[in-house]
Protein backbone atom coordinates (compact mmCIF):
# COMPACT_ATOMS: atom_id res chain seq x y z
CA UNK A 1 0.00 0.00 0.00
CA UNK A 2 1.92 3.00 -1.26
CA UNK A 3 -1.09 5.15 -2.06
CA UNK A 4 -2.40 7.67 0.41
CA UNK A 5 -5.80 8.74 1.60
CA UNK A 6 -5.34 12.09 3.35
CA UNK A 7 -8.08 13.66 5.44
CA UNK A 8 -8.83 17.17 4.18
CA UNK A 9 -11.77 17.99 6.38
CA UNK A 10 -14.28 16.49 8.78
CA UNK A 11 -17.49 18.22 9.76
CA UNK A 12 -20.68 17.43 11.61
CA UNK A 13 -23.41 17.33 8.99
CA UNK A 14 -26.36 15.81 10.86
CA UNK A 15 -25.90 16.52 14.58
CA UNK A 16 -27.19 13.89 17.02
CA UNK A 17 -28.21 11.74 14.12
CA UNK A 18 -26.96 9.42 11.43
CA UNK A 19 -25.64 10.67 8.16
CA UNK A 20 -27.00 8.00 5.83
CA UNK A 21 -25.82 9.17 2.44
CA UNK A 22 -23.98 11.80 0.41
CA UNK A 23 -24.14 12.60 -3.32
CA UNK A 24 -22.14 14.98 -5.53
CA UNK A 25 -23.91 17.08 -8.13
CA UNK A 26 -22.72 16.33 -11.69
CA UNK A 27 -20.41 19.36 -11.76
CA UNK A 28 -18.83 18.27 -8.49
CA UNK A 29 -19.45 21.67 -6.90
CA UNK A 30 -22.18 20.74 -4.45
CA UNK A 31 -22.63 17.85 -2.07
CA UNK A 32 -26.03 16.76 -0.78
CA UNK A 33 -26.26 14.83 2.48
CA UNK A 34 -29.23 13.22 4.22
CA UNK A 35 -29.87 11.52 7.52
CA UNK A 36 -31.93 10.30 10.41
CA UNK A 37 -32.86 13.89 11.34
CA UNK A 38 -35.18 13.96 8.26
CA UNK A 39 -33.14 16.77 6.74
CA UNK A 40 -31.22 17.17 3.51
CA UNK A 41 -28.28 19.56 3.54
CA UNK A 42 -26.50 21.06 0.56
CA UNK A 43 -22.80 21.74 1.05
CA UNK A 44 -20.50 23.93 -1.01
CA UNK A 45 -16.80 24.70 -0.80
CA UNK A 46 -15.86 28.13 0.54
CA UNK A 47 -12.11 28.45 0.16
CA UNK A 48 -10.67 25.65 2.25
CA UNK A 49 -13.78 24.69 4.13
CA UNK A 50 -17.23 23.29 3.50
CA UNK A 51 -20.28 25.35 4.28
CA UNK A 52 -23.92 24.40 4.50
CA UNK A 53 -25.69 26.32 1.72
CA UNK A 54 -29.24 25.16 2.31
CA UNK A 55 -31.21 22.86 4.55
CA UNK A 56 -34.19 21.11 3.00
CA UNK A 57 -36.59 20.35 5.80
CA UNK A 58 -40.28 19.52 5.97
CA UNK A 59 -40.11 17.35 2.87
CA UNK A 60 -40.16 14.09 4.79
CA UNK A 61 -41.79 12.76 7.94
CA UNK A 62 -39.12 10.16 8.63
CA UNK A 63 -35.40 9.51 7.98
CA UNK A 64 -34.09 10.42 4.53
CA UNK A 65 -32.16 7.36 3.41
CA UNK A 66 -30.64 8.44 0.09
CA UNK A 67 -30.43 11.38 -2.28
CA UNK A 68 -29.63 11.58 -6.01
CA UNK A 69 -28.97 14.45 -8.43
CA UNK A 70 -30.44 14.49 -11.92
CA UNK A 71 -27.82 14.37 -14.72
CA UNK A 72 -28.47 18.06 -15.47
CA UNK A 73 -27.88 18.96 -11.83
CA UNK A 74 -31.12 20.97 -11.53
CA UNK A 75 -33.10 18.39 -9.61
CA UNK A 76 -32.52 16.42 -6.46
CA UNK A 77 -34.51 13.33 -5.51
CA UNK A 78 -34.75 12.13 -1.91
CA UNK A 79 -35.86 8.66 -0.76
CA UNK A 80 -37.35 8.37 2.70
CA UNK A 81 -38.52 5.83 5.27
CA UNK A 82 -41.86 7.72 5.09
CA UNK A 83 -42.54 5.68 1.89
CA UNK A 84 -42.24 8.70 -0.42
CA UNK A 85 -39.68 10.18 -2.78
CA UNK A 86 -39.48 13.97 -3.06
CA UNK A 87 -38.29 15.78 -6.16
CA UNK A 88 -36.63 19.11 -5.44
CA UNK A 89 -35.97 21.74 -8.10
CA UNK A 90 -32.98 24.01 -7.79
CA UNK A 91 -33.80 27.71 -8.02
CA UNK A 92 -30.65 29.82 -7.81
CA UNK A 93 -29.32 28.89 -4.37
CA UNK A 94 -32.56 27.47 -3.08
CA UNK A 95 -34.59 24.33 -3.62
CA UNK A 96 -38.34 23.87 -3.76
CA UNK A 97 -40.23 20.63 -3.45
CA UNK A 98 -41.74 20.08 -6.87
CA UNK A 99 -43.55 16.85 -6.35
CA UNK A 100 -43.89 13.87 -4.03
CA UNK A 101 -43.84 10.40 -5.56
CA UNK A 102 -46.07 8.02 -3.67
CA UNK A 103 -46.92 4.39 -4.19
CA UNK A 104 -44.45 2.25 -2.27
CA UNK A 105 -46.00 0.37 0.63
CA UNK A 106 -43.22 1.15 3.07
CA UNK A 107 -39.69 2.58 3.39
CA UNK A 108 -38.13 3.81 0.16
CA UNK A 109 -34.48 2.77 0.35
CA UNK A 110 -32.96 4.32 -2.75
CA UNK A 111 -33.55 6.56 -5.76
CA UNK A 112 -31.50 6.94 -8.96
CA UNK A 113 -31.75 8.89 -12.24
CA UNK A 114 -31.11 7.35 -15.63
CA UNK A 115 -28.29 8.98 -17.67
CA UNK A 116 -30.79 10.78 -19.95
CA UNK A 117 -32.66 12.23 -17.00
CA UNK A 118 -35.98 10.98 -18.41
CA UNK A 119 -36.29 8.04 -16.06
CA UNK A 120 -36.07 7.62 -12.33
CA UNK A 121 -35.96 4.38 -10.34
CA UNK A 122 -36.97 3.86 -6.71
CA UNK A 123 -36.82 0.74 -4.56
CA UNK A 124 -38.34 -0.17 -1.24
CA UNK A 125 -38.63 -2.57 1.63
CA UNK A 126 -41.87 -3.64 -0.09
CA UNK A 127 -39.55 -5.72 -2.38
CA UNK A 128 -40.37 -3.77 -5.53
CA UNK A 129 -38.47 -1.53 -7.94
CA UNK A 130 -40.47 1.25 -9.61
CA UNK A 131 -39.51 3.00 -12.84
CA UNK A 132 -40.85 6.53 -13.28
CA UNK A 133 -40.96 8.57 -16.47
CA UNK A 134 -40.45 12.33 -16.37
CA UNK A 135 -41.92 14.59 -19.07
CA UNK A 136 -41.11 18.19 -20.06
CA UNK A 137 -43.74 19.55 -17.70
CA UNK A 138 -42.00 17.96 -14.73
CA UNK A 139 -44.78 15.40 -14.44
CA UNK A 140 -43.81 11.98 -13.10
CA UNK A 141 -45.59 8.81 -14.07
CA UNK A 142 -44.87 5.29 -12.89
CA UNK A 143 -44.31 3.19 -16.01
CA UNK A 144 -43.33 -0.11 -14.43
CA UNK A 145 -43.28 -1.97 -11.14
CA UNK A 146 -40.87 -4.90 -11.06
CA UNK A 147 -41.08 -7.55 -8.37
CA UNK A 148 -38.01 -9.67 -9.05
CA UNK A 149 -36.62 -9.58 -5.54
CA UNK A 150 -38.07 -11.68 -2.74
CA UNK A 151 -36.96 -9.28 0.02
CA UNK A 152 -36.24 -5.65 0.91
CA UNK A 153 -34.52 -3.88 -2.03
CA UNK A 154 -31.56 -1.85 -0.77
CA UNK A 155 -30.12 0.01 -3.74
CA UNK A 156 -30.69 0.89 -7.38
CA UNK A 157 -28.13 2.21 -9.87
CA UNK A 158 -28.30 3.05 -13.58
CA UNK A 159 -25.70 2.19 -16.20
CA UNK A 160 -23.51 5.27 -16.93
CA UNK A 161 -24.69 5.59 -20.55
CA UNK A 162 -27.44 3.06 -21.29
CA UNK A 163 -30.96 2.57 -20.04
CA UNK A 164 -29.95 -0.43 -17.98
CA UNK A 165 -30.83 -0.63 -14.30
CA UNK A 166 -29.38 -2.76 -11.50
CA UNK A 167 -30.75 -3.36 -8.00
CA UNK A 168 -29.60 -5.32 -4.96
CA UNK A 169 -31.44 -6.78 -2.02
CA UNK A 170 -31.70 -8.38 1.40
CA UNK A 171 -32.40 -11.58 -0.63
CA UNK A 172 -28.59 -11.65 -1.38
CA UNK A 173 -29.10 -11.11 -5.13
CA UNK A 174 -28.46 -8.44 -7.72
CA UNK A 175 -30.95 -7.95 -10.59
CA UNK A 176 -30.34 -6.25 -13.93
CA UNK A 177 -33.32 -4.77 -15.81
CA UNK A 178 -33.98 -3.61 -19.36
CA UNK A 179 -36.99 -2.25 -21.15
CA UNK A 180 -38.84 -4.76 -23.29
CA UNK A 181 -41.95 -3.76 -25.25
CA UNK A 182 -42.77 -0.81 -23.00
CA UNK A 183 -42.28 -2.85 -19.89
CA UNK A 184 -39.28 -3.26 -17.65
CA UNK A 185 -38.06 -6.79 -17.05
CA UNK A 186 -35.41 -8.44 -14.96
CA UNK A 187 -32.96 -9.79 -17.54
CA UNK A 188 -30.35 -11.24 -15.24
CA UNK A 189 -30.14 -12.33 -11.60
CA UNK A 190 -26.63 -12.27 -10.17
CA UNK A 191 -26.30 -14.88 -7.46
CA UNK A 192 -23.21 -15.37 -5.33
CA UNK A 193 -23.31 -13.19 -2.24
CA UNK A 194 -24.23 -15.09 0.93
CA UNK A 195 -25.94 -12.19 2.72
CA UNK A 196 -27.59 -8.80 2.07
CA UNK A 197 -26.16 -6.86 -0.87
CA UNK A 198 -26.00 -3.20 0.21
CA UNK A 199 -24.34 -1.33 -2.63
CA UNK A 200 -23.69 -1.38 -6.35
CA UNK A 201 -21.55 0.65 -8.73
CA UNK A 202 -20.81 0.42 -12.45
CA UNK A 203 -17.26 0.83 -13.70
CA UNK A 204 -16.62 3.89 -15.92
CA UNK A 205 -17.20 1.87 -19.12
CA UNK A 206 -20.39 0.27 -17.82
CA UNK A 207 -19.17 -3.22 -18.71
CA UNK A 208 -18.70 -4.26 -15.12
CA UNK A 209 -20.63 -3.93 -11.92
CA UNK A 210 -19.22 -4.09 -8.38
CA UNK A 211 -21.38 -5.13 -5.43
CA UNK A 212 -20.72 -5.05 -1.69
CA UNK A 213 -22.39 -7.11 0.98
CA UNK A 214 -23.05 -8.04 4.57
CA UNK A 215 -20.99 -11.16 3.79
CA UNK A 216 -17.95 -8.79 4.00
CA UNK A 217 -16.95 -9.28 0.39
CA UNK A 218 -16.96 -7.25 -2.78
CA UNK A 219 -17.77 -8.95 -6.07
CA UNK A 220 -16.97 -7.78 -9.58
CA UNK A 221 -19.46 -8.88 -12.27
CA UNK A 222 -18.84 -8.68 -15.97
CA UNK A 223 -21.36 -8.60 -18.77
CA UNK A 224 -20.83 -11.33 -21.28
CA UNK A 225 -22.98 -11.80 -24.34
CA UNK A 226 -22.84 -15.40 -25.42
CA UNK A 227 -24.41 -14.67 -28.81
CA UNK A 228 -27.91 -14.16 -27.48
CA UNK A 229 -29.80 -10.93 -26.84
CA UNK A 230 -30.17 -11.59 -23.15
CA UNK A 231 -27.78 -9.96 -20.77
CA UNK A 232 -25.62 -12.40 -18.86
CA UNK A 233 -23.33 -11.39 -16.06
CA UNK A 234 -20.75 -13.51 -14.31
CA UNK A 235 -18.68 -12.95 -11.22
CA UNK A 236 -15.09 -12.49 -12.33
CA UNK A 237 -13.52 -11.48 -9.02
CA UNK A 238 -14.29 -11.66 -5.28
CA UNK A 239 -12.44 -9.44 -2.81
CA UNK A 240 -12.58 -11.26 0.50
CA UNK A 241 -10.60 -10.94 3.70
CA UNK A 242 -10.30 -7.17 3.52
CA UNK A 243 -13.36 -5.99 5.45
CA UNK A 244 -13.97 -6.59 9.16
CA UNK A 245 -17.74 -6.09 9.05
CA UNK A 246 -20.60 -5.37 6.65
CA UNK A 247 -19.62 -3.38 3.56
CA UNK A 248 -22.34 -0.73 3.26
CA UNK A 249 -21.34 1.12 0.12
CA UNK A 250 -19.02 0.97 -2.85
CA UNK A 251 -18.04 3.56 -5.46
CA UNK A 252 -16.09 3.18 -8.69
CA UNK A 253 -14.32 6.43 -9.59
CA UNK A 254 -15.40 7.50 -13.10
CA UNK A 255 -12.10 9.34 -13.58
CA UNK A 256 -9.43 7.04 -12.14
CA UNK A 257 -11.07 3.62 -11.97
CA UNK A 258 -10.23 3.33 -8.26
CA UNK A 259 -12.78 1.41 -6.21
CA UNK A 260 -13.66 2.69 -2.72
CA UNK A 261 -15.65 0.99 0.03
CA UNK A 262 -17.51 2.13 3.17
CA UNK A 263 -17.46 -0.42 5.96
CA UNK A 264 -19.20 -1.15 9.26
CA UNK A 265 -15.75 -1.57 10.85
CA UNK A 266 -15.33 2.26 10.54
CA UNK A 267 -12.76 1.91 7.76
CA UNK A 268 -12.48 3.46 4.32
CA UNK A 269 -10.57 1.45 1.73
CA UNK A 270 -9.48 2.05 -1.84
CA UNK A 271 -8.71 -0.79 -4.26
CA UNK A 272 -6.74 -0.48 -7.47
CA UNK A 273 -6.93 -2.76 -10.45
CA UNK A 274 -3.86 -4.47 -11.83
CA UNK A 275 -3.85 -3.22 -15.45
CA UNK A 276 -1.74 -6.15 -16.66
CA UNK A 277 -4.15 -8.84 -15.49
CA UNK A 278 -6.43 -10.83 -17.81
CA UNK A 279 -9.70 -8.83 -18.23
CA UNK A 280 -11.66 -12.01 -17.57
CA UNK A 281 -9.78 -12.56 -14.32
CA UNK A 282 -9.17 -9.06 -12.98
CA UNK A 283 -6.95 -8.56 -9.95
CA UNK A 284 -7.59 -5.81 -7.41
CA UNK A 285 -5.27 -4.88 -4.58
CA UNK A 286 -5.88 -2.80 -1.49
CA UNK A 287 -4.06 0.44 -2.22
CA UNK A 288 -5.12 2.63 0.70
CA UNK A 289 -6.84 1.97 4.01
CA UNK A 290 -7.83 4.31 6.84
CA UNK A 291 -8.89 1.94 9.67
CA UNK A 292 -10.64 4.52 11.85
CA UNK A 293 -11.90 6.84 9.15
CA UNK A 294 -14.88 7.61 11.38
CA UNK A 295 -15.64 6.75 14.99
CA UNK A 296 -18.69 4.74 13.88
CA UNK A 297 -19.93 2.78 10.82
CA UNK A 298 -19.16 4.34 7.44
CA UNK A 299 -22.44 4.40 5.49
CA UNK A 300 -21.54 5.89 2.16
CA UNK A 301 -18.60 6.71 -0.06
CA UNK A 302 -18.65 9.03 -3.11
CA UNK A 303 -16.00 10.13 -5.62
CA UNK A 304 -16.18 13.67 -6.93
CA UNK A 305 -17.13 13.36 -10.63
CA UNK A 306 -14.81 16.16 -11.81
CA UNK A 307 -11.87 16.29 -9.41
CA UNK A 308 -9.85 13.09 -9.50
CA UNK A 309 -9.08 11.68 -6.06
CA UNK A 310 -11.55 13.82 -4.12
CA UNK A 311 -13.54 11.38 -1.99
CA UNK A 312 -16.28 11.89 0.57
CA UNK A 313 -17.55 9.51 3.26
CA UNK A 314 -20.23 9.80 5.92
CA UNK A 315 -20.95 7.98 9.15
CA UNK A 316 -23.44 6.93 11.82
CA UNK A 317 -21.99 9.67 14.05
CA UNK A 318 -23.46 12.31 11.68
CA UNK A 319 -20.09 13.35 10.27
CA UNK A 320 -18.88 13.84 6.74
CA UNK A 321 -15.20 13.42 5.93
CA UNK A 322 -13.49 14.74 2.80
CA UNK A 323 -10.42 12.81 1.61
CA UNK A 324 -7.77 13.22 -1.03
CA UNK A 325 -6.72 9.95 -2.62
CA UNK A 326 -3.32 10.03 -4.20
CA UNK A 327 -2.14 7.14 -6.26
CA UNK A 328 1.54 6.54 -6.80
CA UNK A 329 2.01 5.25 -10.31
CA UNK B 1 -48.65 -6.05 29.02
CA UNK B 2 -50.49 -8.18 26.52
CA UNK B 3 -49.05 -8.92 23.12
CA UNK B 4 -51.20 -11.87 22.17
CA UNK B 5 -54.25 -13.35 23.82
CA UNK B 6 -52.76 -16.80 24.26
CA UNK B 7 -49.37 -17.42 25.75
CA UNK B 8 -47.08 -19.47 23.55
CA UNK B 9 -45.24 -20.94 26.46
CA UNK B 10 -47.71 -21.00 29.31
CA UNK B 11 -45.49 -22.56 31.95
CA UNK B 12 -41.91 -21.49 31.44
CA UNK B 13 -39.14 -22.79 33.65
CA UNK B 14 -38.06 -20.09 36.07
CA UNK B 15 -34.42 -19.65 36.99
CA UNK B 16 -32.89 -18.01 40.00
CA UNK B 17 -31.58 -14.48 39.70
CA UNK B 18 -27.92 -13.76 40.35
CA UNK B 19 -26.95 -11.55 43.25
CA UNK B 20 -25.61 -8.05 43.01
CA UNK B 21 -22.10 -7.53 41.79
CA UNK B 22 -19.62 -7.45 44.65
CA UNK B 23 -17.99 -4.07 45.12
CA UNK B 24 -14.29 -3.95 45.85
CA UNK B 25 -12.14 -1.10 47.10
CA UNK B 26 -10.66 -0.82 43.59
CA UNK B 27 -14.08 0.04 42.18
CA UNK B 28 -14.02 3.28 44.11
CA UNK B 29 -10.52 4.21 42.94
CA UNK B 30 -10.82 6.75 40.13
CA UNK B 31 -7.24 6.13 39.02
CA UNK B 32 -7.82 2.51 38.10
CA UNK B 33 -8.86 2.03 34.47
CA UNK B 34 -12.14 0.15 34.54
CA UNK B 35 -12.98 -1.42 31.19
CA UNK B 36 -16.53 -2.56 30.54
CA UNK B 37 -16.74 -6.30 31.27
CA UNK B 38 -19.16 -9.17 30.63
CA UNK B 39 -20.81 -8.78 34.02
CA UNK B 40 -21.52 -5.11 33.38
CA UNK B 41 -23.21 -5.92 30.08
CA UNK B 42 -25.15 -8.74 31.72
CA UNK B 43 -26.35 -6.38 34.44
CA UNK B 44 -27.69 -4.06 31.75
CA UNK B 45 -29.79 -6.73 30.06
CA UNK B 46 -30.74 -9.20 32.79
CA UNK B 47 -33.69 -7.20 34.07
CA UNK B 48 -35.26 -6.61 30.65
CA UNK B 49 -38.86 -7.83 30.85
CA UNK B 50 -40.12 -10.72 28.79
CA UNK B 51 -42.83 -9.51 26.39
CA UNK B 52 -45.22 -12.26 27.54
CA UNK B 53 -44.48 -13.05 31.16
CA UNK B 54 -44.05 -10.79 34.18
CA UNK B 55 -40.51 -12.14 34.44
CA UNK B 56 -37.09 -10.90 33.50
CA UNK B 57 -34.99 -12.38 30.69
CA UNK B 58 -32.61 -13.65 33.37
CA UNK B 59 -35.37 -15.48 35.23
CA UNK B 60 -36.38 -17.20 31.98
CA UNK B 61 -32.73 -18.01 31.24
CA UNK B 62 -33.06 -16.12 27.94
CA UNK B 63 -29.88 -14.27 28.81
CA UNK B 64 -26.91 -15.64 30.77
CA UNK B 65 -23.63 -14.04 31.67
CA UNK B 66 -21.67 -16.81 29.93
CA UNK B 67 -23.34 -15.81 26.64
CA UNK B 68 -22.04 -12.25 26.82
CA UNK B 69 -18.71 -11.42 25.17
CA UNK B 70 -17.32 -7.94 25.49
CA UNK B 71 -14.00 -6.68 24.20
CA UNK B 72 -13.62 -3.15 25.50
CA UNK B 73 -10.47 -2.48 23.49
CA UNK B 74 -11.94 -3.74 20.25
CA UNK B 75 -15.23 -1.94 20.97
CA UNK B 76 -17.30 -5.07 20.43
CA UNK B 77 -20.14 -6.58 22.42
CA UNK B 78 -21.68 -9.91 21.49
CA UNK B 79 -24.78 -11.26 23.17
CA UNK B 80 -26.42 -14.62 22.52
CA UNK B 81 -29.94 -15.09 23.78
CA UNK B 82 -31.96 -18.28 24.09
CA UNK B 83 -35.69 -18.14 23.34
CA UNK B 84 -37.69 -20.22 25.82
CA UNK B 85 -39.14 -22.33 23.00
CA UNK B 86 -37.69 -23.06 19.53
CA UNK B 87 -40.55 -21.46 17.59
CA UNK B 88 -40.98 -18.41 19.83
CA UNK B 89 -42.57 -15.65 17.77
CA UNK B 90 -41.22 -13.05 20.19
CA UNK B 91 -37.58 -13.83 19.38
CA UNK B 92 -37.04 -10.79 17.16
CA UNK B 93 -38.71 -8.48 19.68
CA UNK B 94 -36.60 -9.85 22.52
CA UNK B 95 -33.42 -9.45 20.46
CA UNK B 96 -34.44 -5.93 19.51
CA UNK B 97 -35.03 -5.03 23.15
CA UNK B 98 -31.56 -6.29 24.09
CA UNK B 99 -30.04 -4.35 21.21
CA UNK B 100 -31.90 -1.13 22.06
CA UNK B 101 -30.97 -1.39 25.72
CA UNK B 102 -27.29 -1.72 24.83
CA UNK B 103 -27.43 0.99 22.16
CA UNK B 104 -28.86 3.39 24.71
CA UNK B 105 -26.54 2.43 27.56
CA UNK B 106 -23.14 1.93 25.98
CA UNK B 107 -20.76 4.51 24.50
CA UNK B 108 -21.31 4.93 20.76
CA UNK B 109 -17.94 3.36 19.91
CA UNK B 110 -19.31 -0.12 20.60
CA UNK B 111 -20.44 -2.47 17.83
CA UNK B 112 -23.29 -4.50 19.26
CA UNK B 113 -24.09 -7.93 17.85
CA UNK B 114 -27.15 -9.75 19.16
CA UNK B 115 -27.71 -13.35 18.06
CA UNK B 116 -29.81 -16.34 18.98
CA UNK B 117 -27.85 -19.07 20.77
CA UNK B 118 -26.92 -21.47 17.92
CA UNK B 119 -29.43 -24.25 17.46
CA UNK B 120 -32.04 -22.76 19.78
CA UNK B 121 -34.60 -21.39 17.32
CA UNK B 122 -36.27 -22.69 14.17
CA UNK B 123 -35.79 -19.35 12.34
CA UNK B 124 -32.42 -18.58 13.85
CA UNK B 125 -30.79 -17.29 10.64
CA UNK B 126 -33.72 -15.08 9.67
CA UNK B 127 -33.96 -13.52 13.13
CA UNK B 128 -30.18 -12.97 13.30
CA UNK B 129 -30.17 -11.35 9.86
CA UNK B 130 -32.99 -9.01 10.79
CA UNK B 131 -31.30 -7.98 14.06
CA UNK B 132 -28.01 -7.34 12.24
CA UNK B 133 -29.61 -5.09 9.60
CA UNK B 134 -29.16 -1.64 11.11
CA UNK B 135 -31.28 -0.03 8.42
CA UNK B 136 -34.27 -2.18 9.33
CA UNK B 137 -33.59 -1.71 13.05
CA UNK B 138 -33.50 2.08 12.49
CA UNK B 139 -36.77 1.95 10.54
CA UNK B 140 -38.38 -0.26 13.18
CA UNK B 141 -37.44 2.18 15.92
CA UNK B 142 -39.13 5.01 14.01
CA UNK B 143 -42.35 3.00 14.36
CA UNK B 144 -43.97 4.44 17.47
CA UNK B 145 -46.09 1.36 18.23
CA UNK B 146 -43.13 -0.98 18.09
CA UNK B 147 -41.00 1.46 20.07
CA UNK B 148 -43.69 1.52 22.76
CA UNK B 149 -43.58 -2.30 23.03
CA UNK B 150 -39.77 -2.25 23.23
CA UNK B 151 -39.87 0.48 25.89
CA UNK B 152 -42.29 -1.61 27.93
CA UNK B 153 -39.77 -4.45 27.93
CA UNK B 154 -37.08 -2.03 29.05
CA UNK B 155 -39.00 -0.43 31.92
CA UNK B 156 -37.05 -1.41 34.98
CA UNK B 157 -38.86 -3.89 37.06
CA UNK B 158 -38.96 -3.09 40.79
CA UNK B 159 -38.30 -6.72 41.74
CA UNK B 160 -35.10 -7.01 39.75
CA UNK B 161 -33.56 -3.58 40.16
Amino acid sequence: MKDTLALLQKFNAHPDSRCWYVAWNPKGTLLASCGGDRAIRIWGREGDSWECKTVLQDGHQRAVRKVAWSPCGNYLASASFDATTCIWKKKNDDFECLTVLEGHENEVKCVAWAPTGNLLATCSRDKSVWIWEVDEEDEYECVSVVNSHTQDVKHVVWHPTQELLASCSYDNNVCVYKEEDDDWECRATLEGHTSTVWGLTFDPSGQRLASCSDDRTVKIWKECQPGGTDTAWKCVCTLSGFHGRTVYDIAWCPLTGALATACGDDGVRVFKEDETADPDQPVFSLSAHVPKAHSQDVNCIAWNPKEAGLLVSCSDNGEIAVWNYQSEV
Amino acid sequence: MSVGTRLENANPLIFQRTGERLQTAKDEDEDVADPIDDREIFDLIRSINDPEHPLSLEELNVVEQVRVRVDDQENTVGVEFTPTIPHCSMATLIGLSIKVKLLRSLPERFKIDVHITPGMHTSEDAVNKQLADKERVAAALENSQLLEVVNQCLISNARTS
